[in-house]
């Protein structure tokens, strides 16, 4: 026993059983009702989209990452995650060769120009999807369901559309954010998991209802249509470009919710949630610097 | 029901207390050899008193410091000194010892035949005087048991401008796989109700408070039935981590926050350990220094897991063959728990006064990890006790940003481990935030 030599480590010697792969198969899972619900009403596109989506994404990150000469991580799942949610938040008929170049450029310049995994300040696939409307107008806005083209309906009239169908899906739009209900499942699981902090989308949906109201709108309308709820859960949410602080993840969905209300209000796009959140993406440092926690025993005076 | 006193933060690691708090407190032989650190407390580190070859009794002063801060160290067996050396100790830093031969006979030194408590009734009014008190446990050598390892002496003598409402005696124990304040609750609990009426006497405390975790119903059940004709409250907190840390604790009992900076004493409160409390009473009713304690002996690692009495200066390699050897192969051997433990290279560190336990823990236990980069989930700063940003302060740490370490509060830090614990990218946050704190301090000498 003279002999024997142990290993030594800082404390603490345990560790919680969660990984940072857990989290994003989690986010992943969450997704597949989302997607489920979009092959059901869009069929083969759905399919095709995603899965061309999520391969570019992941080969993109394998070459930065080989070029970068950094450990090829693949597998942690983020750039599926990126993937997934550029090719569920763009028309059916967007043409293939443009999700993967949306996907790509989504990594390189959303991602791994940063410095890959936790160093980018945007979210990459809003990245991406913000350069596929700048750069493809037209077929970024060409929405479709069952062969007819029609508007999206955030583009006409609030009683053009039942509640129930916004809710369950049956409208045009991005593949990924007809169907209410698919994501508000996929929400609750993240919420289960550990994964989800109520406060952003409760923060940036809330703020849009109450704006609509005050401007003579219909909240539950504004609310279900367009790609608000998609993105208000997976995309809001996300962890990497989104504040840490409690109180900061109040003033992100605010200030995200704000932005949304102007840009659809009095803005030319149809549709500002990929602009309200790249924006408060930006001011995420300066919202963590700003609203740091009190620490234990500051401010507190002796004697008391 | 009453709702449980908590707190905000912390972490609900898996508590393995099952290994060894059934098992009944069992003395261990003295050892043929016993190392005694010259320093086993915060403060200034003792002088060696005796010298190669010397006899010495049992309860012997070998150490001794002229400075406030300190407290003696007393030899715990009687025999000759072998060597007055430096010597690995549960620190990882080599500090003077007197190591000593144990001849066996126990001879106690004759000073310890005067204990300044004739009754060991539990309920008797404590008419000694405070003074008296605060002497005895100065010459014994005690210190706070828990961990802490801050002279008892020294804490119960506040400075005269503030007034000791409350002293809330610590029997959370809420570091996975200890048990060993568990069992001394469950089987001195008239010595732990003296001792906290002991300390509160000495620092003029107005009301005593047991504080005890929620896993730990036994230990509740029996100190209450103890405390209720003293008048002392016994509060269960809730079962989380870190809620034995002095500051969670006040806390979550009395709602109320030490300054940043500052000590408990500011706020009315003093925190000791159970087993501090158990010592003191030994002490007063006995004569006899700090010269033993019950630690805990466990993890899978250990093949018989259980609560020990042991002698101060033990070497863990007695501990683990007393314990019925290793259960296959060791992954890492542990001074203290898991969470705030100190990793041993090798068994020849002796038990030291703050040792709560020994942790063998097997290599499914203390699994290695790569860090990933930080995805900014924020899980550190929703468990972080003291209200802090880990991932910041790692930040800057590892970029040398040392100022702006000190402004996010980095000497706030309790290092309770809760943040390196949660992280999903298995980051080494608090031994970041720990290099930023000696690096501010560093800086602050030169200045």
């Amino acid at each position: 026993m003279e002999e024997t030599r142990f290993k030594i480590s800082p404390s603490p010697h345990i560790r919680d059983e969660d990984s940072t792969q857990n989290i994003m198969l989690t986010v992943v899972v969450a997704l597949l009702p989302v997607w489920i619900a979009a092959t059901y009403f869009f069929g083969f596109d759905s399919i095709r989209l995603v899965v061309l989506s999520s391969l570019s994404a992941i080969i993109t990150e394998a070459i930065c990452q080989k070029l970068r000469k950094r450990p090829v991580t693949v597998w942690d799942g983020s750039a599926l995650i990126t993937g997934m949610l550029l090719g569920l938040s763009v028309p059916p008929t967007l043409p293939s060769w443009m999700i993967v170049f949306g996907a790509a450029v989504a990594i390189i310049v959303g991602k791994q120009l940063f410095g890959g995994l936790g160093g980018n300040p945007f979210n990459p696939a809003l990245v991406g999807r913000a350069i596929l409307v700048i750069s493809f107008p037209s077929p970024m806005s060409k929405w479709t369901i069952d062969g007819i083209t029609t508007a999206t309906p955030l583009m006409e009239s609030a009683g053009n559309f039942a509640y129930h169908e916004l809710f369950f899906g049956n409208i045009a739009g991005s593949i990924g954010e007809t169907s209410a209900f698919a994501i508000l499942l996929g929400g609750i699981f993240m919420y289960y998991r550990g994964v989800l902090d109520y406060r952003m989308p409760v923060s940036f949906l809330g703020t849009v209802a109450i704006l609509s109201i005050l401007l003579g709108q219909d909240p539950i309308f504004q609310i279900l249509s367009g790609s608000l709820l998609f993105a208000a859960i997976f995309m809001a949410s996300d962890l990497v470009t989104t504040p840490v602080t409690p109180k900061g993840r109040w003033i992100f969905g605010i200030g995200a919710g704000v932005i949304l209300t102007v840009i659809r209000t009095w803005g030319s796009l149809p549709e500002g949630v990929t602009y309200s959140i790249l924006l408060m993406n930006a001011a995420t440092p300066l919202i963590n610097r700003y609203t740091r926690p009190r620490i234990y025993g500051r401010g507190v005076k002796a004697n008391g | 029901m009453k709702l449980l006193k908590n707190f905000k933060g912390g972490v609900h690691p898996n508590y393995e207390k099952q290994h060894s708090e059934d098992k009944p407190i069992q003395v261990l032989p003295a050892p043929e050899v016993v190392v005694m650190p010259l320093q086993q407390h915060v403060g200034a580190p003792c002088d060696p008193v005796v010298k190669k070859g010397d006899q010495v009794l049992m309860g012997q002063v070998i150490g001794e410091s002229s400075y406030a801060i300190s407290a003696p160290v007393h030899s715990s067996v009687s025999g000759t000194v072998l060597a007055v050396e430096p010597r690995p100790s549960v620190t990882g830093r080599s500090v003077m010892s007197v190591v000593i031969q144990n001849d066996g006979q126990d001879t106690p030194i004759e000073e310890q035949q005067n204990p300044i408590l004739k009754s060991s009734d539990p309920n008797q009014r404590i008419d000694v005087d405070g003074n008296l008190i605060r002497q005895a446990i100065n010459a014994a050598g005690v210190v706070g048991l828990g961990g802490g390892a801050f002279p008892t002496a020294v804490k119960v003598t506040p400075p005269d401008t503030s007034h000791i409402e409350y002293l809330l005696i610590n029997g959370s124990e809420c570091e996975p796989y200890l048990t060993a304040d568990q069992r001394v609750m469950e089987e001195y609990p008239d010595k732990v109700i003296l001792g906290a009426k002991l300390l509160a006497k000495a620092a003029g405390a107005e009301k005593i408070i047991i504080a005890i975790e929620s896993n730990k119903p036994e230990a509740i059940k029996i100190l209450e039935k103890y405390a209720v004709p003293n008048e002392i409250e016994v509060i269960t907190v809730v079962t989380k981590y870190p809620a034995g840390g002095e500051r969670m604790l006040i806390k979550a009992v009395l709602n109320r926050e030490v300054p940043s900076g500052g000590y408990p004493h500011e706020v009315g409160v003093l925190v000791h350990n159970v087993s501090t409390a158990w010592a003191v009473a030994e002490t007063c009713l006995t004569g006899r220094p700090l010269i033993e304690r019950v630690i805990t002996v466990t993890g899978s690692g250990i093949k018989e897991p259980g609560n020990y009495l042991v002698r101060i200066g033990t070497p863990f390699k007695n501990i683990v063959e007393a314990a019925g050897g290793f259960n296959g192969q060791p992954e890492r051997v542990l001074c203290g728990g898991p969470m705030m433990g100190l990793a041993q290279f090798n068994l020849d560190v002796p038990v030291v006064k703050a040792t709560s336990g020994v942790l063998i823990l097997t290599e499914k236990e203390a699994q290695k990890y790569e860090p990933l980069p930080c995805i900014k989930c924020a899980r550190c700063v929703d468990v972080c006790p003291v209200y802090l940003m880990p991932l910041k302060l790692e930040a800057f740490a590892m970029n040398e940003m040392w100022e702006q370490a000190e402004e996010y509060g980095a000497m706030d830090c309790i290092e309770c481990g809760c943040c390196t614990y949660i992280c999903p990218s298995k980051r080494y946050l608090v031994h970041y935030i720990r290099l930023a704190k000696q690096e501010i301090i560093a800086a602050r000498g030169k200045n």
